[in-house]
């Protein structure tokens, strides 16, 4: 084997055999990630054809007439930080548990956490469709004497939804972490003297820093991109850019100027993750950049 | 102060003292609250499925009435049909493709395993809408490209109507197997980096074929991240309803299309049954990833995967 490893013929066949490997996949990737993506940006300068679609053209209304889908844009990086911030909140205090005091239960738990995430988004948000709506909790609260409370298509209804839906994919990274982190360094840490509140700035936190990163990437960046909660939680009134990028493309077909739409949505995800990398590796959190 | 536990003791529990109950009593609500916050819902969700009423909102009586109603219903079972369908495909597509692909990955150079790397995080991080929209764009101008050329090629071969390419569930798989490929491509490769050389070398070196070694030695350790890769792939490509909307044309939903227009039309039980019935396939496909896991760590105690953040935890017990 080693033999004809050595001599030509046998490296140019196994070089023959590596791209055929690889052929089929790059094939699909060019063909339908990165030939789509250069559509999507050569359309954003294009314009709209009367009957709707594209027509050929190169200029930059589409990206000027922006401003007027402002609201969309910072009500979605609005929800997008928020939601994480209050998915950071709950999930930390639960990783933080599973990891260090749970005891026995631990597999259990923590596989409890994980398969909320992988049953159906659309299961779940019609969930607190029928919570929130009038015969939910509004009955409820109908019945002893708060007269018509409103809880759905309201900002908040969308945030708890978010929350709702995304606690898992920050819940996990963390509790990895944590649950890796070697747990005399806290026992080390109090008997130096200090407090629990230091133990937790000085030693839990730092360690837990690289789960803390992927679980904030791993909320972030689905949440620029959501569509169904505002939609069916929302009702119409707290509008994200993936709201109008349906619009855009399936109802009005302004196909250039949903393209242009997408791509500064792509942008802003990219310049909001730089940005708290950035901020992230000049506050001592430069251990593990990976995302997943 | 004065510790409850022995100094240098290294059970995972911090050492109680007073204030340290309080801490731990805090903890536990917390979390019993948040187990409640992600399981009601779900509950009510499979509860009302039972619901013998006509109102979605009001529970009177348990029956089964909406299920066997569901399960009549042929639009339903059509969805359902075509979302197995698309699931299936997507699956045995992103499996074989992304495992293949990471065989491949292990024998290039390393500027090429860098460019796929990249090309697989974009796959992974560019958000479903946008996959949906861009895949549908190029759908369209690709068939319109396509579409005279058969005529033409038709025509002249006097072969009577050219077929037409249209969207529909093939275009879905299409799409799926994009993102789902990146994820079988990146555990895969996890498995295999934890994977110990010295076996295919001994392989080698008792004079296996190439081939032989690959079926006996490697593929033998590849299985359970092949396994987790081809459920985790039916799965999203089950339950993703933003890029089926986008590329599957009309005529052909998919279930969680057409569940998401019959919520448009108005809550019945009958969306409860179908979700219900939803739940427990995924339910299962998790069940049995679980499980694979689980023998996976029991037979390999020492392995330690670099876990990626969607994969389930090993079972173990407590440190």
């Amino acid at each position: 084997m080693t033999d004809s490893k050595d001599t030509a013929p046998g490296r140019r066949r196994s070089h023959v055999a590596t791209a055929l490997m690889l052929g089929p996949t790059s094939a699909w990737y060019f063909l339908l990630l990165l030939a789509p993506l250069v559509i999507l940006v050569a359309f954003s300068f294009g314009a709209r054809a009367p009957e709707g679609g594209y027509s050929p053209a190169f200029q930059l209304d589409n990206y000027l007439e922006l401003p007027t889908r402002i609201t969309a844009f910072t009500n979605t990086l609005w929800m997008a930080v928020g939601g994480t911030f209050l998915c950071l909140v709950v999930g930390y205090p639960l990783a933080y548990y599973l990891a260090t005091r749970a005891g026995r239960k631990r597999t259990l738990l923590v596989v409890l956490v994980v398969v909320p995430f992988w049953t159906s988004f659309l299961i779940r948000t019609y969930a607190w469709l029928t919570i929130l709506g009038s015969s939910g909790i509004p009955a409820l609260l109908d019945s002893v004497g708060a007269k018509d409370v409103v809880l759905l298509n309201t900002a908040p209804a969308v945030m708890l939804g978010i929350v709702y839906n995304y606690l898992p994919l920050m819940v996990f990274p963390l509790y990895v972490s944590l649950e890796r982190m070697d747990k005399r360094l806290l026992e080390a840490s109090k008997d130096l003297g200090a407090g629990r509140l230091a133990t937790f700035r000085q030693v839990t936190l730092p360690l837990s820093a690289p789960g803390l990163l992927s679980g904030v990437l791993l909320v972030f960046i689905p949440i620029m991109g959501e569509y169904i909660i505002p939609d069916m939680l929302g009702g119409g009134k707290v509008f994200f850019i993936g709201n109008a990028l349906v619009d855009l493309f399936l109802q009005s077909r302004d196909w250039p100027f949903g393209s242009a739409a997408s791509i500064v949505l792509i942008l802003t995800t990219l310049v909001a993750v730089s940005l708290y990398l950035w901020l992230g590796s000049r506050g001592q959190v430069r251990r593990d950049m990976s995302i997943l | 102060m004065s510790y409850g536990a022995a100094p240098g003791s290294t059970s995972g529990r911090p050492p109680i003292d007073r204030a340290g109950r309080w801490v731990d009593r805090a903890f536990r609500t917390q979390a019993a609250l948040v187990y409640l916050f992600l399981y009601v819902p779900i509950g009510l969700v499979v509860l009302f499925s039972f619901n013998a009423g006509d109102l979605a909102g009001q529970l009177r009586g348990l029956s089964l009435r909406w299920y066997a109603y569901a399960l009549d219903d042929r639009f339903a079972m059509a969805a359902l049909q075509n979302s197995f369908v698309v699931g299936a495909w997507t699956a045995i597509l992103a499996t074989s493709l992304g495992t293949i692909a990471a065989l491949a990955l292990l024998r290039v150079p390393r500027p090429v395993r860098a460019v796929f790397d990249a090309i697989t995080y974009v796959a992974i991080i560019i958000p479903g809408i946008v996959i949906g929209i861009a895949t549908l764009i190029f759908f369209v101008n690709a068939f319109g490209w396509v579409n005279p050329w058969l005529e033409y090629i038709w025509a002249s071969a006097g072969l009577g109507t050219a077929p037409t390419i249209r969207t529909g569930l093939h275009t879905v798989v299409a799409a799926h197997v994009v993102f789902t490929m990146a994820i079988v491509m990146i555990l895969v490769r996890a498995r295999l980096s934890g994977m110990d050389r010295a076996l295919t070398e001994a392989s080698f070196d008792l004079f296996a074929p190439p081939f032989r070694t690959f079926t006996q030695v490697t593929l033998p350790q590849l299985w359970p991240a092949i396994i987790t890769g081809a459920l985790l792939a039916f799965t999203f490509s089950f339950d993703d309803f933003i890029i089926a909307s986008f590329v599957a044309g009309p005529g052909q939903p998919t279930l969680p299309m057409y569940v998401f227009a019959s919520i448009r039309r108005g809550i019945t039980p009958e969306i409860n049954a179908i979700a219900s019935m939803v739940l427990m396939v995924t339910v299962t496909a998790l069940v049995l990833v679980g499980l694979v896991y689980r023998r996976q760590a029991r037979q390999n105690r020492t392995g330690d995967d670099p876990d990626l953040a969607v994969s389930l935890p090993e079972a173990e017990g407590p440190t």
